[in-house]
């Protein structure tokens, strides 16, 4: 008789905190705090670099600026989707619940999809990890990114497929809810890594 | 630790349906932070003496000029493994340990936020010792420095052994150790105080262990992320760190005292923690100006962040910042001394004990006023370019770390012992034990203090005869093998306490604190009815309400809990103990050891991976193994059918 | 408050650690040390010395201070047969300010000289009195050359007394650090990046310097040192410096001579006027006017030499001049020759 549960609160339904919040909302905010450092120790290493590059290609010969700013958007509107799908659940409707939290997760494979397309263009035209200090910051930088993006589109497909065994339901809306909270800070990176990244002059 | 087992054990109804799992296994599996505590504190110590015979070898090479009983290569992996094995396998886990056992006590809890998180976070913690040390068989351990500057640890200078790639791993799966506790008992603390436990009720260790938490939180994926740079450097060829490429070796400084310097803090706050716990009890008075000392907690861990740079001094900074991060490193020591005036406030007055835990609560006292001072002579550039990489920084950082946080954790072993065990350590061993380690101490440590300021630098696997070094190297030397022996008592007094020690009872110490209202050792659901607590010091204002000067703080926060209030049974549940903490933590740990082994060269003939099945042509078959226990481990945790009883 | 006269057990054992400590202490610190740093013998040292004295003294008043209160506490408040419950004090705000505004105030104080220290130690010195000193660290020894003057030298650094030296601290591999103890100028030499430091020195004399940052299997190894001399004692070195050796005519020197331009040697090393022109180890056209050898670990005769070339990894682990496997009589031939480059 299983049921679904992230990391063990058994007493979920009685749970009495002394803040109020749920140990695992509180668990998440300071995972989220944490990554904060993490992501800003990337950046920080992108920024200290830039302009370091002993030899091209540089940001100015591969970005493409338009392109990427499509797939930013394309991450925004996630986040927009992602907060129909909490709510939603929040008022009970499963259904609806499935279709956002679909597309979400579609909308997170666009976008990382569309990076793998734009990194095997930067790739062809010479930057890779190795070549110089602006591919290893990039790529490192980005990658992880993605790789954060593409752990949170697992999560949400997993919510998606356990919805159809009945594991989901409005008492269970603070799964969601978490997976929103860590949704939308993946978003938030990404609208940082853009604007230092590809918007800052070079 | 049988006792504490059969004890355990003797509380537990069976439930039909609840797993259970005997002997060996309900060690392996348990999720009770009791047990966890304990197999921290065993495993951190056996570390701890590890580390303790790689410190001797040192002291034993340095003990005359131009010796030879170890080589210089010899020489620096063992001071690179003294000072990885002291930080982050015995000072770190032992403090955990406390966190384990003692926070969820002290605040009225049946256990920590998250039980299974816990179990993982210690075997990530083992299998992460495990992997660091495996070095020394794989080919030679790391070996430069615990602190591996760039760019020395780059692939041009350092691929005769992979000691360095077994430092990166271990580090980072220690890291992923670190911080699954941090956020286990960040929650814990926050969220799950006994009603009436406001912040400001809350004992003094348990208020550090917070504090401590977010420390670790924050400041570990600071280091994560340059390992992970020094990582991809070094596996794939990139340059983070590599100045022909036009990077800047100065960055890893940077992003490793950004960590390292609130790392110092967190090895020290719990040591101060428990100190603050202790002198209370032996003194029969409350912690002096105890919300000072506790936001000074809370200061130090704010100010910690801008001080990293003062490890950086003779870098060439420049002068702007030599000055400015001089004045924060001086500004961070009000708050610590705050701390000592208090702790001696706390005793004027007092009706003094000296029962073994008071006097390594003083001994600290002592011994970190010295470490303090000179800090303070090392805050300060110019006086620092005389000090530093000398063995005037290796006196001072000794007498913060071992007469500083070792002084605490032997405290409080000698405090709680009687609550994990149901035993009292020998007195009599125990001031044998505190004695030999005052004077060991002393006598290796003090003369470093000279011996730098007399020109004897860092990390030398020798030195010539005619600097005036000899003497006190030997001095020194003799002072390592006096506290060898301190460690030999202490180790036959808990051995033999264990079996035969006193009968502690509740209370043995007459204490004021939550942990000393219940049996010891504890049942596993720690306490009967969850307490609701009036005041701080909750037990001394409940055995002694005419001791007068007991303040009624109002209860800012802490959710009623109705059942407690109409005297209703509670209905306690218990997690049941899980196989998949376990399995998870040896899966990630067996991910990232399968980096190391490869048969893939990487540039110019120098490969990256160890041969251990020679001729592998899948690389990192252990990494593929790794990884899907580790997902089996998640998945299983995830779905695991809430039970217990 | 009456002080008990007999002192609780405790104190008697701490009152022998604390001499012994002391006494045992005092051993640390000979004036005659050849790197003591606290004995100043130039004008950085000295400021950054005077500094010392002044935190240390202060450091030595909190330290009685405060353990002297410990200790009162521990004596005065040490629990006695007859007590009751302590009065329950859970603290005094005028304390906590008092306590926490006299360190602030100390500080605030020590910050202030802090200051102006580092000012005048960065403060390089310029201008045409000025020795300019590129020091350039390599895995494992110093190399020292003289940009204006068009000398090229290593791990032995002359200067002129009561001259200011500028210093250009770089690396060719890793991260090392340059000091020496009784002249100051403590700075790290690093791959990619220039640091400025100087030094000067009072007297004439030899001192020690060592690499002061873990660089490798040979750290403790790199050591050198700094020769002041009078400033005609310095033009002459300075001259002799620039000088092209003659071919030798001395027949064991000649041989040397030809198994050194016909071996490995020129692959890494330069002696002026002969084909060796290569600048991966130290140059060696002066080596025999040295006063030490192999980064300062040895000393410039015969038979060190003679050590050296027959193993120079047995003397410095991991040294990048690996072991030739030279004859003896090689090394007497070479030795002779190099002894003649003065």
């Amino acid at each position: 008789m299983a049921q679904v549960s992230l990391p063990a609160d058994h007493a979920a339904e009685h749970e009495q905190t002394s803040t109020g919040l749920s140990n695992r909302k509180l668990l998440m905010w300071s995972f989220l705090g944490s990554e904060c450092l993490f992501f800003g120790t990337l950046i920080s290493t992108y920024l200290v670099y830039r302009n370091h590059s002993l030899v091209g290609p540089l940001p100015q010969n591969v970005f493409d600026i338009p392109y990427t700013s499509v797939s930013a958007f394309v991450l925004l509107m996630s986040s927009l989707t992602m907060v129909l799908a909490l709510a939603a659940i929040q008022h009970g409707n499963v259904r609806q619940m499935r279709v956002w939290l679909l597309a979400t997760a579609l909308l997170g494979t666009v976008f990382v999809s569309g990076q793998v397309y734009e990194f095997t263009g930067f790739v062809r035209d010479g930057l890779s990890l190795q070549k110089n200090l602006f591919g290893t910051t990039f790529f490192v930088l980005t990658g992880f990114h993605g790789a954060h993006v593409t752990v949170g589109v697992i999560m949400l497909f997993s919510i998606f497929l356990n919805s159809f065994r009945g594991k989901v339901t409005q008492k269970d809306s603070l799964t969601v809810e978490l997976a929103g909270l860590y949704w939308h800070f993946v978003d938030v990176v990404w609208i940082v890594i853009f604007t230092v990244v590809y918007l800052l002059p070079y | 630790m049988a006792t504490a087992e059969r004890a355990v054990y003797a509380a537990q109804p069976s439930h039909p349906g609840s797993r259970h799992y005997g002997g060996i296994w309900s060690w392996v599996f348990t999720v009770d932070h009791k047990k966890i505590g304990i197999l921290y504190g065993v495993t951190a110590f056996v570390f701890f003496m590890m580390g303790g015979l790689e410190a001797l070898l040192v002291r034993s090479q340095l003990a005359v000029p131009n010796n030879t009983v170890v080589t210089g290569d010899a020489y620096n992996e063992l001071f690179t493994m003294h000072a990885t094995t002291m930080v982050f396998l015995a000072l770190m886990p032992m403090s955990v340990a406390f966190f384990n056992i003692v926070v969820p006590l002290q605040i009225g809890a049946r256990d920590v936020a998250f039980p299974r998180l816990n179990a993982f976070s210690y075997w990530v913690f083992l299998c992460g010792g495990l992997l660091i040390n495996s070095s020394f068989i794989f080919g030679g351990a790391p070996d430069a420095g615990w602190f591996g500057y760039a760019n020395l640890t780059e692939l041009p200078y350092n691929h005769v052994t992979h000691g360095i790639d077994f430092w990166i791993l271990g580090l980072q799966v220690l890291g992923v150790a670190s911080m699954a506790g941090a956020f286990n008992f960040l929650v814990t603390i926050v969220n799950m105080r006994a009603p009436g436990m406001s912040f400001m009720r809350m004992p003094l260790f348990t208020w550090m262990t917070l504090v401590t938490s977010i420390l670790l939180m924050l400041a570990f994926p600071v280091i994560t992320v340059a390992l992970i740079e020094l990582m991809f450097d070094r596996f794939v060829g990139t340059n983070f760190f590599n100045p022909t490429a036009g990077a800047d070796p100065i960055l890893w400084q940077h992003f490793f005292w950004l960590f390292g310097h609130p790392e110092v803090y967190i090895l020290i706050l719990p040591a101060m923690g428990i100190v603050s716990d202790v002198l209370p009890t032996f003194s029969r008075k409350p912690l002096f100006g105890y919300p000072v000392v506790a936001y000074s907690g809370v200061a130090i861990g704010f100010m910690a962040w801008g001080v990293w740079a003062h490890h950086m001094f003779s870098t060439g900074l420049g002068p702007v910042a030599d000055s400015v991060f001089s004045i924060t490193t001086m500004l961070i020591a009000v708050p610590t001394g705050i701390k000592i005036f208090n702790w001696i406030g706390t005793m004027v007055g007092g009706s003094l004990r000296f029962s073994t835990p008071m006097l390594f609560a003083i001994g600290f006292i002592a011994m970190f006023v010295i470490g303090g001072l000179s800090g303070v002579m090392l805050a300060s550039p110019p006086a620092d370019w005389v000090e530093n990489d000398t063995y005037f920084v290796v006196a001072h950082i000794h007498y913060v770390l071992f007469g500083g946080t070792m002084f605490g954790l032997f405290a409080g072993i000698y405090y709680w012992f009687p609550k994990v065990t149901g035993r009292m350590l020998d007195e009599k061993f125990g001031k044998i034990h505190f004695w030999l380690t005052m004077i060991g101490m002393n006598v290796t440590f003090f003369v470093q203090h000279m011996v730098g300021l007399d020109g004897m630098p860092r990390r030398i696997y020798t030195y010539p005869s005619g600097m005036g070094w000899d003497l006190p190297n030997l001095i020194s030397t003799i002072g390592a093998f006096i506290l060898a022996a301190s460690v030999l008592v202490f180790l036959y007094n808990f051995a033999s306490s264990v079996r035969w020690g006193t009968i502690a009872g509740n209370d043995p110490w007459d204490g004021r604190t939550l942990e000393w209202t219940i049996p010891s050792p504890p049942p596993e659901y720690n306490f009967k009815k969850i307490p609701i607590v009036h005041a701080r010091d909750p037990f001394w204002e409940q055995k002694y309400p005419s001791a007068g000067g007991g303040h009624a703080i109002p209860a800012i926060a802490g959710a009623a809990h109705d059942a407690e209030e109409s005297g209703e049974e509670e209905h306690i549940h218990i997690p049941d103990p899980s196989i998949y903490p376990f399995f998870a933590a040896v899966g990630f740990a067996l991910t990232m050891a399968g980096l190391l082994v490869s048969s893939a060269p990487l540039t110019a003939g120098i490969t990256t991976g160890i041969m251990i099945a020679p001729g592998a042509s899948l690389p990192s078959w252990l990494s593929v193994v790794g990884l899907l226990t580790m997902l089996w481990g998640i998945y299983g945790w995830a779905f695991e059918p809430v039970s217990g009883y | 408050m009456v002080l008990r006269v007999r002192s609780p057990k405790i104190l008697s054992p701490a009152i022998i650690i604390a001499l012994a400590t002391t006494a045992v202490s005092l051993t640390g610190c000979a004036a005659t040390d050849p790197m003591n740093a606290l004995q100043p013998l130039g004008e950085v040292a000295r400021m950054e010395v005077n500094l010392f004295n002044l935190i240390f003294a202060i450091a030595v008043v909190v330290f009685v201070f405060v353990e002297g209160l410990l200790i009162y506490a521990v004596v005065r408040y040490r629990q006695r047969p007859n007590d009751g419950m302590p009065h329950q004090t859970h603290g005094h705000t005028t304390l906590e300010i008092i306590w926490t505004v006299i360190p602030a105030a100390i500080l605030i104080a020590l910050a202030v000289p802090t200051v102006t220290t580092i000012a005048s130690a960065t403060a390089i010195p310029t201008g045409p009195d000025v020795i300019n000193v590129k020091v350039v660290g390599h895995q494992w020894w110093w190399e020292f050359d003289y940009p204006g003057l068009g000398v090229v030298t290593s791990d032995e650094l002359h200067i002129p007394t009561g001259a200011r030296v500028e210093l250009d601290v770089e690396s060719a591999d890793v991260i090392h650090s340059f000091w020496v103890p009784q002249l100051g100028g403590k700075v790290q030499a690093i791959p990619n990046q220039h640091n400025h430091s100087w030094i000067e020195a009072d007297q004439a004399g030899t001192y020690h310097g060592q690499c002061y940052q873990l660089c490798g299997s040979s750290h403790a190894n790199m050591r050198f040192i700094v020769v002041a001399q009078s400033k005609a004692d310095f033009d002459k070195w300075v001259q002799d410096q620039k000088s092209v050796p003659a071919k030798p005519t001395d027949p064991e020197a000649l041989k040397g001579y030809q198994i050194f331009t016909t071996n490995a040697c020129v692959g890494c090393h330069t002696i002026e006027g002969t084909p060796a022109q290569a600048k991966i180890g130290p140059n060696l056209t002066h080596i025999g006017s040295h006063l030490t050898l192999a980064g300062a670990t040895l000393q410039n005769n015969p038979n060190d030499l003679a050590l050296w070339l027959h193993d120079p990894p047995g003397v410095k682990p991991g040294s990048i001049m690996p072991n030739l496997h030279l004859t003896n009589d090689q090394i007497q031939a070479l030795s002779a020759y190099l002894e003649s480059l003065k």
